[in-house]
């Protein structure tokens, strides 16, 4: 809990260095990786994704197949990682818990009232406690943009320390919806609240809008948590989600990842990809490196 | 005026490759300078490199759902299409056939015949499946009938001594049966692909349904053959060593590999639904019926 006197007054203007931020972010995509680097960066990557299914549609035995799919991601390739997580809705947590066993890897569950957020707070709190008893190991919560683009920063820092609350032991993620939030400055500032209040984790996007996660957006929140870092000594982790669905794309986030925050974050207890196709991306550039040649979709499972 | 244009400068056209419907340059950045027999310098040409063949095959295997679920009719009418255009720019053809040491004479028969083979193909787009496909008699009660289905993704590598005659006819058959493809112009005179490929790209053709690429044979071939989401390689050159090679590695997804080093693409033989045939597959359905040859309606 950070002590009430360090908590900066939200209602203050922040202000982001637009050009900045988008001329710093692009240079990230123009270092060079090859070979063993790249190798270990695609095997990072794929151990730092949450696979990710969140649709209407969702069945438990969508949800036991995917469930299968973190633990055997393409059993071709022996030593693998697996990925950190599997993110589903709080209804299939229960399922997904069964289904991973004691593989070690998580479940994270969105709540809420995922994707919109627009529920009253007893009910967001019954929602997070639900997942919680299900057994969910982390909980990615929505925080309400509506308030928060009217100025109600107060209502969205206490909605968020009470949904932490609720948390008990799980891991609480905090997705600001950057894609309506439109500036840099306003993302800036939700990352500052979020923390604030509690976040373990912050989050760009639901994956329900776009755009979703980019490099810019990524990077203001990557520097809104070295500076919380520098003032109360508190790590932050982080996770971009939506849209980044190439190993590219993925290794050039990690570039970002580790000149910005450094070594001390590039672990999937501090850095995660919310996605769905990257992890076949990545298996498939894994397999062009180890057998020399390119390959095709048919030879991987469904995702 | 007629001062000026005396003094003005002509403007060369940049030929690059054509991938997704779009014309990049070679992601490697490389080029080579394409000459003709009195070694005159033509152009310098995209040397594409197998980044570029990977992102032609993603982009022939995007292509391909579209394409192949496309009424063979509309298909047709699309050959049809290029045909018009390509006729539309016959003089810039045989201008560059020409550059690239023909006659004049030759050129112009070898524009036509291009020309005629589209239509020919055209006309075989929503026809070859009524000759290759069959009912077969089958001792139980079911309606069993053998389809053609185009195999996939075509990688091609098209005849290396003439310009436009073999890229045409490789190209065509190829589209016809609705696969997507990607085809590698003569490495020699590669002037005519890039040119064609602006004619296909204004003929209704989707992006990604024949992507063309400048370069050298000896560096791409491997990649032609064992490239894991392409599903056929077609090698026109008589070269015991590479055709070997393409077998060998085209095991390794069990792709088709069809050599085409005997063909005389300037004859009637250039031709053929046999050319179609080769890039099908034959799915055969078994289809339960209640009463086979009674006297009854049963189906």
């Amino acid at each position: 809990m950070i002590a009430t006197k360090m908590i900066p007054d939200f209602s203050a203007p922040v202000h982001v260095d637009q050009v900045g931020i988008e001329e710093r972010a692009s240079r990230f995509t123009k270092r060079s990786i090859k070979n063993e680097t790249k190798l270990n960066g695609l095997m990072l990557a794929l151990n730092m994704i949450d696979l990710t299914t969140l649709e209407g549609k969702d069945t438990n035995g969508k949800v036991k197949q995917l469930c299968y799919k973190a633990q055997h991601l393409h059993d071709a390739y022996p030593g693998l990682p697996t990925v950190a997580a599997i993110c589903v809705y709080p209804s299939m947590v229960k399922t997904a818990k069964a289904a991973l066993g004691n593989s070690g890897i998580k479940v994270a569950s969105v709540a809420t009232a995922f994707p919109s957020g627009q529920a009253p707070r007893d009910v967001k709190i019954r929602d997070t406690k639900y997942a919680v008893q299900n057994g969910a190991d982390e909980v990615d919560m929505v925080i309400s943009r509506g308030k928060f683009l009217e100025g109600e920063y107060n209502f969205v820092f206490d909605e968020i320390a009470a949904i932490k609350e609720a948390c008990g032991d799980a891991r609480l993620k905090v997705i600001l919806e950057t894609g309506e939030l439109v500036t840099y400055d306003k993302v800036r500032k939700a990352s500052d609240i979020a923390m604030y209040a509690g976040a373990d984790f912050i989050k760009t996007s639901t994956g329900k809008i776009s755009p979703a996660a980019t490099m810019p957006v990524t990077l203001v929140m990557l520097e809104a948590i070295r500076d919380f870092y520098y003032k109360t000594g508190k790590k932050i982790a982080m996770k971009p989600a939506g849209g980044i669905s190439k190993s590219k794309l993925a290794l050039h986030y990690l570039v970002m990842l580790n000149e910005t925050l450094g070594e001390g974050w590039m672990n999937n207890e501090w850095f995660r990809f919310g996605a769905s196709s990257l992890a076949n991306d990545i298996l498939m550039q894994l397999m062009k490196q180890k057998t020399g040649v390119y390959q095709s979709a048919n030879y991987f499972s469904i995702d | 005026m007629a001062k000026t244009s005396e003094k003005r400068l002509e403007v060369l056209k940049t030929y690059k490759i054509y991938i997704g419907g779009q014309f990049p340059r070679t992601e490697s950045g490389r080029y080579y300078v394409a000459t003709n027999s009195k070694n005159e310098n033509l152009a310098n040409v995209c040397l594409g490199s197998r980044k570029d063949f990977r992102d032609a095959v993603v982009a022939a295997r995007n292509a391909f759902g579209g394409w192949s679920a496309r009424a063979a009719f509309n298909r047709g009418q699309i050959l049809y299409r290029i045909a018009e255009m390509l006729e539309g720019r016959k003089a810039q053809f045989i201008d560059e056939l020409m550059k690239q040491d023909s006659t004049k004479a030759l050129a112009e028969s070898e524009v036509n015949l291009c020309i005629d083979r589209l239509i020919y193909y055209s006309g075989w787009c929503d026809k070859f499946q009524q000759l290759f496909s069959s009912v077969n008699p089958v001792a139980s009660s079911h309606f069993n009938f053998s389809v053609p289905e185009p195999t996939g993704v075509v990688a091609a590598i098209a005849p290396q001594n003439d310009s436009l005659l073999g890229l045409v006819s490789v190209i065509a058959p190829i589209i016809a049966g609705g696969n997507t493809g990607i085809v590698l112009a003569s490495a020699t005179k590669p002037l005519c692909a890039v040119t064609f490929a602006e004619v296909l790209n204004s003929s209704d053709l989707p992006g990604g349904v024949v992507n063309i690429l400048t370069g050298k044979v000896g560096e791409l071939v491997p990649f032609f053959a064992d490239h894991m989401d392409v599903n056929a390689t077609v090698f026109c050159e008589a070269d015991a060593a590479t055709q070997k090679l393409i077998k060998e590695k085209a095991s390794l997804n069990v792709k088709r590999v069809l050599l085409y080093d005997k063909v005389k693409w300037s004859t009637a033989t250039g031709q053929s639904p046999y050319f179609i045939m080769d890039l099908q597959e034959i799915k055969t359905t078994w289809h339960p019926i209640e009463n086979i040859g009674g006297a009854k309606a049963g189906y």
